[in-house]
């Protein structure tokens, strides 16, 4: 890709709506901002100028005050310039920062919004990174597009200007000078670029070995494969090097290649200059004017280069926080509040559902009333959690209809179909706060009473009891100060406290001891909600009230333990193969 | 700063030093060519007095001085810039691979105590900062210093006067710096500690996204983001505004030093003191005169990360490796016989876990680990493994003590499948042979009795799909089954096999177990286990709680003692059988 198609792409009419959005709130601040710059720039244009009046009419008429008045006057030039810079400084500030907080503001309300496959589509890592790291690239492109983009193209026409007006035939220099020098810049941006690109994958494959050596450090050891890993990492590491170096034989022609071609024209005007000096066609002082436009026309191209360097990472980044906000949810909800007195709790008919690749589900029916337990089993990737995510909505069927209480799942409004559904997750997730915090999830306005029920429903208030500050004790980040049972146990209390039509436990007693799952268990069963059990093991569900059993995507069996065991061919190899030992012996 | 890392880090420039020496002598060369240009500019000038006062034949010998210079100043630049990349990247190579080769030799006591992220940013990360260190180092700091003294000396040797307005105004530029770098300081560590905070949440509320969704909190979420959101914006205006001081800052430093010359100059030129074409000189000298300086204080809060990074890789490349001992004896065709003798481990001093630990396997036995969550199974496991020393006591493998054997060897001597599946990028074929030159035949015969095969046939690459970092494209199942393919193949005495079949689907499972008991056969064998079957068959079951070992013997033993073991056990029975 070359940077034309680079500017291209950031002045394109998509990214224009986008960039008039959230820059127009701060639109005065913008063209304050550019204005003031605008100003300290042809400020700062005079200098050369009043330096060469100084040497033509100050020195060679012998005139002192007029060189003290033109000196007072570059230090009057330089104060109001910086007094405009700190205005323009701080327009800049207040735009790019309100433009970022007005992106990311939006960014997080577009993703609250997202429905599973959403997130599934984009990642979570990457929804991370686009939230805080591109809006800060974006960021730093506004405050730079207005401090410095409008400051180099005014220094560099200003310049040309001006030594047109000194002497148009000496601007004839500058108007081949100025292309050549920005035709330098734009071939070693051209050939480095790919290259830069390049470094940075093999940097994220250096860190790919690195990751993978620290989770498979048992591994490697068990192995003795260090040697091995060492040869794997430093073959990466010499490749990025080998990389690094290649980019350099262009990159550090940059600043040569352009003092070069300015000198040339130096010693150009020097030897015009100088041939039109000898017939008073021009002064010393218009010499000197010259050199110095030509040193600040160099100047400014190169932190014109390094401008576009930095809205050439952000149309990068722009891209991908573009694409945050534009999915939108694909689920659409009901509007009115449904009555549900029905005793039919969940009917599925024919219901088959897909992700991207893989068919999870086929043509799946079954009923459940009000009140029962149902059991559901099968082996990994037989869909069971997709049956659950089915029953949340977190995705719709592909095919088929989903009735709760007699309606159809689509007619719910999103906050009724949350509040009679309590999910206890197959990861054990907790967040950063207090236990109580975390409980009241669930309900917001759970008493204390709501709160010790829960936990000693789901065998949590032993272990909570225990801890220095009871259920205000502080949880870390993804309550990794908890073991994974304990864990487990509150995010049962969390669904319990919620008090839902409908309680669905997605394998989530899976690091409970055979003690605590039992007692869980027990204390499960005295509960009078509908309540759906999904797990690996016959154990923890046997004593549903209709057992549905899963395989690869089929419900191939439902019943009781006892018709099952009877009936259905895989929930006998299931029960074999969880039992063949106990019989033997 | 400490001088301690960077020192250090010299010693990593040692083996380049003729690339220092280049950089050293060439930087030079270019500095003084760089600053002789702006005085044979200022000669040319001279030689244009007026009309009819141009001497030519001096204006071209200074224009062949001129151009002479700049080729000279251009050519050294580029080699200045080729070299110090050269050596930055060479160092940043070196330091990367010592730091990997160095971990992946320090003792897992030691790895356990960082945090997976810190060690890669240690690794990524850290070196970039100190490699951008070295070369802002090299690049800016000598260069700019050389520029400092070099464009003094000149302008003292040209006019005394004038130079001396210039060096009088150089604290003006110091003081401003110090200013602005401290106010600026003081914002961004501000807004550092709120962007933290607001990515911390971020990473929270967008990684769980789906539990907030179950339970219908976005609204509360959004509401906090926002708050959090307004504060950044209130920080981050003010950090951004004095972070952008320091350009404009310097350039009024710049600006008044320029109209000083210009003025104090044409001044003295005006009394005949000075020639027009000096005070061209001077002007130019002061254009660019507080340039190094600003870089200077740039290169010194790079300075400043780049000593730290550089401390946190020294600090882990300080950490001692694993030592081996000087003969290490060498078993021939190893039995499994394995003896504890009256061990004792902690992992910390204060927390007792295992004391005086006994334990006789014979040669093919089953010993059985069981116990909740947490228990500290892989406790004895690191042991075995020489993963973790113990803190006295001896375990012997066929009489010899571990302590004995290298690593290298006692760890080929088992087999072992962990509780989180292991596999890297790479073919399923170089998973599964990894560590051996197995041929075709060899690793499909280990995936066929892994019962991976089926599912390996099936994938349109068979052997050959490229399994994406952490298997991202298979089940949690299908790795696990790669895993004991390895194992399979590896064909070790001694088996470890670590909750392995967990995230298996029951099917499969039963399959896998089948597996295990054939390859188990003959073979001493620790498995730590979940299940009744696994249990009964053990001949030693050992019965773990809180890290100790609270009961060892067999299933019937056990039962008798009355203790935790028959608890653990009723219950499941009970479960299994209401």
């Amino acid at each position: 890709m070359t940077i034309n198609n680079y500017i291209v792409n950031i002045i394109d009419k998509g990214s224009a709506v986008m960039w008039k959005k959230y820059i127009k709130p701060y639109r005065y601040e913008t063209i304050f901002g550019l204005f003031f710059k605008l100003v300290e720039a042809i400020f700062e244009l005079f200098v050369p100028f009043i330096v060469s009046l100084i040497v033509d009419k100050g020195i060679q008429g012998g005139n002192r005050d007029y060189i003290i008045k033109m000196g007072l006057l570059l230090y009057g030039l330089a104060a109001i310039g910086y007094l405009f810079a700190l205005v323009c400084q701080y327009f800049a500030s207040k735009a790019s920062q309100g433009f970022g907080t007005g992106v990311r503001r939006d960014m997080f309300a577009a993703i609250n919004a997202y429905d599973y496959k959403n997130i599934d589509d984009i990642g979570t890592p990457s929804l991370i990174t686009r939230l805080s790291h591109d809006v800060n690239q974006l960021q730093v492109a506004v405050a730079m597009g207005i401090r410095l983009a409008s400051r180099s193209p005014i220094i560099i026409i200003g310049s040309l200007i001006m030594s047109f007006y000194i002497n148009s035939q000496l601007a004839i220099i500058f108007v081949v000078c100025a292309p050549l020098l920005a035709l330098s810049i734009y071939l070693v941006m051209k050939h480095s670029f790919p290259l830069y690109l390049k470094i940075q994958n093999q940097l994220d494959k250096v860190s790919l070995v690195t990751r993978e050596n620290l989770s498979g450090m048992r591994v490697i050891r068990a192995f003795s494969m260090q040697s091995k890993e060492k040869q794997r990492f430093q073959d990466e590491t010499s490749y990025l090097n080998a990389l690094q170096v290649k980019v350099t034989k262009i990159s550090a022609l940059l600043n040569p290649s352009t003092t070069i071609i300015v000198n040339i024209a130096i010693i150009v005007i020097l030897y015009v200059g100088g041939m039109k000096i000898n017939v008073g066609q021009l002064s010393t002082g218009e010499v000197i004017a010259l050199i110095n436009y030509m040193n600040q026309i160099l100047l400014s191209m190169i932190v014109f280069a390094n401008v576009i360097l930095i809205f050439n990472k952000a149309s990068a980044s722009y891209r991908r926080v573009e694409e945050v906000l534009a999915i939108e949810p694909e689920i659409e909800y009901g509007t009115t509040q449904l009555s549900l007195d029905s005793e039919e709790c969940i009917r599925f008919s024919h219901v088959s559902f897909a992700y991207e690749q893989a068919q999870a589900l086929s043509d799946v029916s079954f009923q459940v009333k009000r009140g029962q337990t149902i059991g559901i089993i099968g082996g990994t990737g037989s869909g069971k959690t997709s049956l659950v995510n089915l029953i949340t909505r977190f995705y719709d069927p592909s095919d088929g209809e989903i009735d709760l209480f007699h309606h159809s799942i689509k007619e719910y409004t999103q906050e009724q179909l949350r509040d009679m559904i309590a999910l206890v997750p197959q990861t054990a997730v907790l967040f950063k706060g207090t236990i109580k915090e975390n409980l009241l999830w669930g309900k917001k306005d759970a008493n204390e009473e709501d709160i010790e029920r829960a936990l000693e429903q789901a065998q949590a208030k032993e272990f909570v009891d225990l801890m220095e500050k009871g259920v205000d004790s502080e949880l870390s980040q993804g309550g990794s100060n908890l073991s994974g049972g304990q864990r487990q146990r509150l995010t049962i209390a969390r669904a319990l406290i919620k008090n839902a039509d409908i309680l669905i436990l997605d394998d989530s007693s899976s690091a409970l001891d055979f003690v605590t799952e039992s007692k869980l268990r027990k204390s499960l069963q005295e509960l009078e909600q509908t309540t759906l059990i999904v797990s690996q093991r016959i154990s923890s569900l046997q004593h549903a009230d209709v057992i549905l059993v899963l395989y690869h995507g089929k419900l191939v069996g439902q019943g009781t333990h006892y018709e099952l065991l009877e009936n259905c061919p895989v929930y006998q190899d299931i029960y074999v193969s969880q039992n063949k030992k106990e019989d033997q012996s | 700063m400490k001088k301690e890392p960077l020192k250090r880090l010299l010693k990593y420039c040692l083996p380049y030093k003729m690339h220092l020496v280049g950089i050293v002598i060439l930087s030079s060369i270019q500095i003084i060519f760089t600053l002789l240009i702006p005085i044979y500019i200022g000669k040319a000038v001279d030689t244009m007095i007026g009309v009819d006062q141009v001497d030519f034949t001096l204006l071209i010998q200074r224009m062949i001085c001129i151009g002479s210079f700049m080729l000279i100043s251009a050519l050294s630049e580029w080699c200045v810039l080729r070299l110090s990349n050269r050596l930055t990247y060479a160092i940043t190579k070196d330091l990367r691979n010592d730091l990997l080769s160095h971990y992946i030799e320090l003792p897992l006591k030691v790895v356990d105590q960082y945090a997976n992220g810190d060690l890669i940013s240690r690794v990524v990360n850290d070196i970039d900062l100190v490699g951008d260190g070295i070369l802002q180092g090299f690049t800016h700091l000598f260069g700019g210093i050389a520029t400092i003294i070099g464009t003094i000396c000149f302008m003292l040797y040209i006019n005394v006067t004038i130079a001396m307005i210039v060096i009088l105004l150089t604290p003006l530029s110091l003081v401003v710096a110090s200013v602005i770098a401290s106010k600026t300081y003081k914002y961004f560590q501000i807004q550092l500690s709120i962007r933290g905070q607001l990515n911390g949440y971020v990473e929270e509320m967008v990684g769980h996204q789906k539990v907030i969704k179950a339970f219908g909190h976005e609204e509360e979420n959004k509401e906090h983001f926002d708050e959090l959101n307004e504060q950044l914006y209130r920080s981050g205006v003010k950090s951004q505004f004095f972070g952008a001081l320091v350009n404009p800052s310097t350039r009024i430093v710049n600006s008044i030093v320029y109209a000083s010359v210009a003025m104090g100059g044409a001044l003295y030129v005006v009394s005949g003191n000075m020639s027009v074409g000096i005070l061209t000189s001077f002007l130019s000298y002061a254009n660019q005169y507080t340039k190094p300086f600003n870089e200077i204080s740039g290169v010194f809060t790079e300075l400043q990360t780049a000593v730290a990074s550089a401390a946190r890789v020294f600090e882990l490349l300080d950490r001692h490796v694993e030592q081996e001992v000087d003969s290490p004896i060498q078993l021939e065709g190893v039995r499994g016989e394995i003896t504890f003798d009256r061990v004792y481990f902690s992992y910390e001093k204060e927390q007792k876990l295992i004391e005086d630990f006994n334990l006789h396997v014979n040669p093919g036995q089953m010993v059985a680990i069981v116990g909740p969550t947490g228990c500290g199974k892989t406790t004895l496991i690191n042991l075995l493994m020489r993963f973790y020393d113990t803190v006295s006591g001896t375990i012997s493998i066929d009489g010899v003590p571990i302590q004995d054997i290298s690593r290298h060897d006692l760890r080929s001597y088992y087999g072992m499948v962990l509780q989180e599946s292991w596999l890297f990028t790479g073919t399923i074929r170089d998973n599964i042979a990894y560590g051996s030159q197995a041929s075709e035949e060899e690793i499909i015969e280990a995936a066929k009795k892994a019962h991976a095969h089926n599912f390996i046939a099936q994938l349109k690459d068979g052997y050959d799909t490229f399994i994406h970092e952490d298997g991202g494209n298979l089940s949690q199942g299908q790795k696990q089954l790669l895993c004991i393919s390895r194992i399979m193949l590896k064909n070790s005495p001694i088996l470890i096999l670590d909750e392995a079949t967990s995230s298996i689907d029951t099917r499969t499972e039963k399959q896998i177990q089948d597996a295990f008991d054939v390859m188990m056969k003959g073979r001493t064998s620790f498995v730590v286990a979940h299940r009744l079957s696994t249990i009964r068959q053990a001949d030693v079951i050992l019965v773990m709680k809180d890290g100790h070992i609270i009961e060892k013997g067999t299933h019937d033993e056990l039962l008798k003692q009355n203790g935790f073991y028959n608890q653990l056990y009723t219950s499941q029975f009970e479960k299994e059988k209401d």
